[in-house]
């Protein structure tokens, strides 16, 4: 079967792309477009090592057919600094050595920085739950726990007026 | 010379800097094992046998090799037939002609899963359409899966070359059992005959995955020259290197093995499975072929943990000073042998004084795949039996289990099980801080219990090269040939920069391939900040002598009147007493002061110690379903100096996480067909973050005399505790002894119906 082509907003910027009928978002995302940020640990939606946002709503890019992305807006690991300025999650996470391999660790700021996107004051449970999607080996979820509970505290620290 | 320095001298040791390679992976930049593309590039796919036992009768390879786009069709006679010869392999001796044969079956398939076959395209998606086209023709043999069944007389054999070693005979026939080990004093009988209690129980474990998250994957280029080149992700390039070189039968600096960044290993990445593959089919094809696992082949053909079952004979005096211990463990290994039956004893009673030990192992095959190392390999299920027993001991002595472990804890000086003392592996103080935390004395829930369990791992040392340069503006480069896989460029920045006495972002750390550096043993066995931390210490040590060398040269004066401070030389006597020549401005001048300033050092350094550890956890079990939450963990470990102490601390976390894994819900299991049922991280069940409470990691930092900063290593201690500390606090919250893992709800949920 012919490739398909989609357009889509991917980090704010729009891209066009050839993807097969059948290939997955995090496919059309690694090899389409370079953006190797997005990882695959298990293919099947269970290690979330390939979140991304979609519209606003965190999804595994690899349950995600390529051309679902149609009109969408995708945002990866890729765009979540703003050029070299890291966001918050992803100091707090090399400031609390929340990262080993450092291999799921993109999944978990995407992951991360959406929960605090839509709740900026998480309780330790809900910083839990909402990770939960998200397989990490080499940590025990500690220092992740610490770091997301850390960022969002400044995070809200920033939003109090001057 | 060797002897730690003073801690509180230290400016950098036991800081938590950001690590160097940070950025990169907080930012999705870092390259691992899949990331990496070469021009031209094919992709992989491999066909494997879906029988767990079987003779192979013909691969047709034709239809495939007709599909457009098909490069390239390898089977297992596209290897060389391997003489039989050993080499060393990482953390255990392999047979060459096993990893091959692991790789890719030759005549007979020994498991579900078993590679046969692999294609070569130009898409994944014609190379996946290729290998669905490989027709096998497969004579299907009786299988064995369970050590019962593959230890049976009448077993279906995997191996007819193989008869068990170490027994009093040479067996007439081929069997499953590869080897029995014995350690130990013997005299447990004598000894148990005056205990006031003793405990004989048996206990299992199930075969457990490492679980990293990142599939093995590389990429390979070998051209007709018979040059080649391979990009992965692995524990250790130089590992690679070798082995697919002898796999292969070419030269070792025939190929160059690339460093990826590695996406966690836990052991498992210590071998070979894709990377001789994809050299044949990059050979056949002429073109660099990727050749990737996908979750389900990671458990179905890479090299998870032995299952095991223990019997155990403990007995103790009304004191609770323990007599004598006798403990027989079987490790199921899977398909070839390697199964870590010879840890599995050295660390089974290592933080015990104890007058009479007798420790037997037996490896046995089965028809799974083969078992590889996975963190303090082969100690989490003996380590299971002894802690549990122990518990078992404590309640019929009516004795606190701290207390009890107290009483009888290895002190330096008393010999180890394989007879020399163990040196100041800090059981007595791990016990005290545990007793003293807190924690142990916390009030409980309703039913919620405590369980404490101690382990240990013996550590190693190995050969490690590093180099260090220093730049004409005075920047310090080290190089390593150890994959980063937990902070090793930060806690060899902070060795160096302390050592050179400049600043941490002055060092920049950087894992060379294998042309690029000297050999090193791969990134496992907790000892890279041990081993290769000394090799940049001692190179940071020769590098001084040369700047020392070339100042005085500049000044005219000896080397005994420069000394080296602050990262300068400075000058203590003739016309220039008191001047001082910056590393910046003796390596500008190199080219007129005898030539870079720069260092290689090849070590294989003796004195690496074990380091012990107590972990306590509290459960709450269902009493209406049998499912446990862990409702608080910690963790106290004699971790020597801690280089960089968060990532201590995370080696701690992670590694008591994996233990909870294995004790709670971790498990293969297999279908009647010998097929693995969840070969998938839905069904294979780790621990996610909301199964977790904080895992308090508490550091008795007992600096080893033989590292110059007192390094002991510490990445594989902490999952040995777990196991017992998680079946030790369930058995007694659910009011009756479960022994065997995992501790899945129904399981318990029977035992306590059985037990009310």
């Amino acid at each position: 079967m012919s490739k398909m082509i989609i357009s889509a907003t991917i980090n704010g910027d729009p891209v066009q792309f050839l993807a097969d009928p059948g290939e997955t978002l995090l496919d059309a995302l690694r090899v389409e477009l370079g953006l190797t940020g997005s990882k695959e640990g298990c293919g099947s939606g269970d290690c979330g090592a390939c979140t991304v946002v979609m519209d606003g709503q965190m999804v595994c890019s690899c349950l995600v057919l390529a051309a679902e992305a149609e009109g969408r807006v995708v945002g990866t690991i890729e765009g979540v600094a703003e050029g070299s300025e890291l966001h918050p999650v992803q100091r707090k996470f090399l400031e609390k050595a929340a990262l080993q391999c450092g291999f799921c660790t993109p999944g978990f700021i995407v992951a991360s920085k959406a929960l605090l996107d839509h709740n900026p004051n998480p309780t330790e449970s809900e910083v839990r739950y909402w990770l939960a999607g998200n397989l990490c080996r080499c940590t025990g979820y500690d220092k992740i726990v610490r770091a997301v509970l850390d960022a969002a505290a400044e995070l809200r620290q920033e939003r109090i007026p001057a | 010379m060797n002897a730690p320095q003073n801690q509180k001298s230290f400016r950098l040791i036991g800081t938590r800097p950001v690590r160097p390679d940070g950025i990169d992976k907080v930012t999705g930049k870092a390259i691992y094992g899949t990331d990496f593309v070469a021009a031209g590039m094919l992709f992989g796919a491999t066909v494997r046998s879906p029988h767990p036992h079987a003779r192979i009768k013909a691969i047709d390879t034709r239809k495939a090799e007709a599909l457009p786009g098909v490069k390239a069709v390898v089977t297992g006679r596209d290897f060389p037939v391997l003489r039989p010869k050993q080499r060393e392999g990482m953390e255990a001796r392999f047979a060459m002609e096993d990893i091959a044969q692991n790789c890719m079956a030759l005549e007979k398939v020994l498991y579900a899963g078993h590679a046969v076959a692999a294609v070569a395209a130009t898409s994944q998606l014609i190379a996946e359409e290729a290998a669905r086209l490989i027709e096998v023709e497969y004579e299907v043999l009786p299988h064995v899966i369970e050590l019962a069944e593959a230890m049976a007389d009448d077993a279906p054999v995997l191996h007819d070359n193989l008869f068990t070693k170490g027994l009093a005979e040479t067996p007439g026939k081929p069997s499953n059992i590869v080897l029995r080990f014995e350690a130990g004093n013997g005299g447990v009988d004598e000894a148990l005959a005056d205990a006031a209690v003793v405990v004989t129980a048996r206990y299992s474990t199930q075969p457990v995955h490492q679980g990293y998250i990142e599939p093995h994957a590389c990429v390979a280029s070998w051209n007709s020259d018979g040059q080649a080149q391979i990009w992965c992700s692995s524990q250790g390039q130089f590992d690679v290197r070798n082995l697919t070189a002898s796999v292969l039968e070419i030269a070792a600096t025939d190929i160059r093995v690339m460093p990826l960044e590695i996406g966690g290993g836990f052991g498992g990445k210590t071998t070979v499975y894709v990377e001789p593959v994809a050299m044949l089919l990059s050979r056949k094809a002429g073109r660099p072929v990727r050749l990737a696992m996908s979750r389900a082949e990671v458990f179905l053909a890479s090299g998870p943990a032995p299952g095991s079952e223990s019997e155990i004979r403990i007995g103790a005096a009304a004191d609770g000073t323990l007599l004598g211990c006798e403990l027989q463990i079987w490790n199921r290994a899977g398909a070839y042998p390697g199964g870590d039956v010879f840890s599995s004893v050295s660390s089974a009673l290592m933080p015990y004084r104890m007058a009479a030990k007798r420790v037997i192992g037996w490896e046995v095959l089965s028809n799974m795949c083969s078992t590889h190392a996975y963190r303090a390999p082969g100690a989490p299920q003996s380590v299971f039996a002894v802690e549990c027993a122990i518990d078992e001991l404590a309640i019929k002595l009516g004795m606190d289990p701290l207390d009890l472990r107290l009483k009888n804890a290895f002190k330096q000086g008393d010999p180890g099980i394989m007879g020399a003392p163990a040196g100041d592996v800090g059981m007595i103080e791990c016990l005290e801080a545990a007793k003293a935390h807190p924690h142990w004395s916390a009030p409980l829930g309703p039913n919620q219990a405590r369980g404490v369990a101690a382990g240990g791992w013996g550590n190693y040392g190995g050969p490690s090269t590093a180099a260090v340069s220093v730049a004409s503006d005075g920047s310090v480069q080290v190089t390593s040939g150890n994959p980063d896989i937990g902070g090793s460029r930060a806690s060899l920045a902070i060795m160096a920069a302390e050592t050179l006495e400049v600043a941490y972002e002055a060092v920049r750390v950087t894992v060379a391939d294998t042309a690029s550096i000297g050999p090193s043993m791969g990134t496992g066995g907790s000892r890279v900040t041990f081993a290769t931390g000394k090799a940049v210490v001692d190179a940071c040590e020769a590098v001084i002598a040369t700047l020392k060398a070339r100042a005085a040269a500049m000044w005219s004066v000896g080397t005994e009147d420069v000394e080296f401070r602050d990262g300068a030389v400075h000058c203590l006597a003739g016309e220039k007493q008191g001047e001082e020549l910056s590393m910046a401005t003796i390596a500008a001048r190199s080219a007129h002061s005898g030539g870079p300033v720069s260092s290689e050092v090849s070590i294989c350094p003796p004195g690496w110690m074990p380091g012990l550890g107590v972990h306590i956890c509290d459960t709450e079990v269902d009493p209406e379903t049998g499912n446990v939450t862990v409702v608080r963990y910690t963790a106290f470990q004699d971790t020597g100096t801690a280089i960089h102490p968060d990532y201590v601390e995370g080696q701690i976390q992670g590694g008591a996480v994996q233990g909870i894994g294995w004790a709670l819900n971790e498990a293969y299991t297999y279908n009647a067909s010998g097929q693995v049922d969840n070969p998938g991280f839905l069904d294979y069940r780790m621990p996610v973050c909301s199964d977790m409470p904080m895992i308090e990691a508490v550091m008795i930092q007992k600096p080893n005399p033989n590292h110059p900063y007192g390094v002991k290593g510490v990445g594989e201690t902490p999952i040995v505790p777990p196991l017992g500390a998680v079946a030790n606090a369930v058995s007694r919250a659910a009011g009756v002894r479960i022994r065997d893992l995992p501790l899945t709800p129904d399981r318990i949920y029977a035992a306590m119906q059985a037990g009310a």
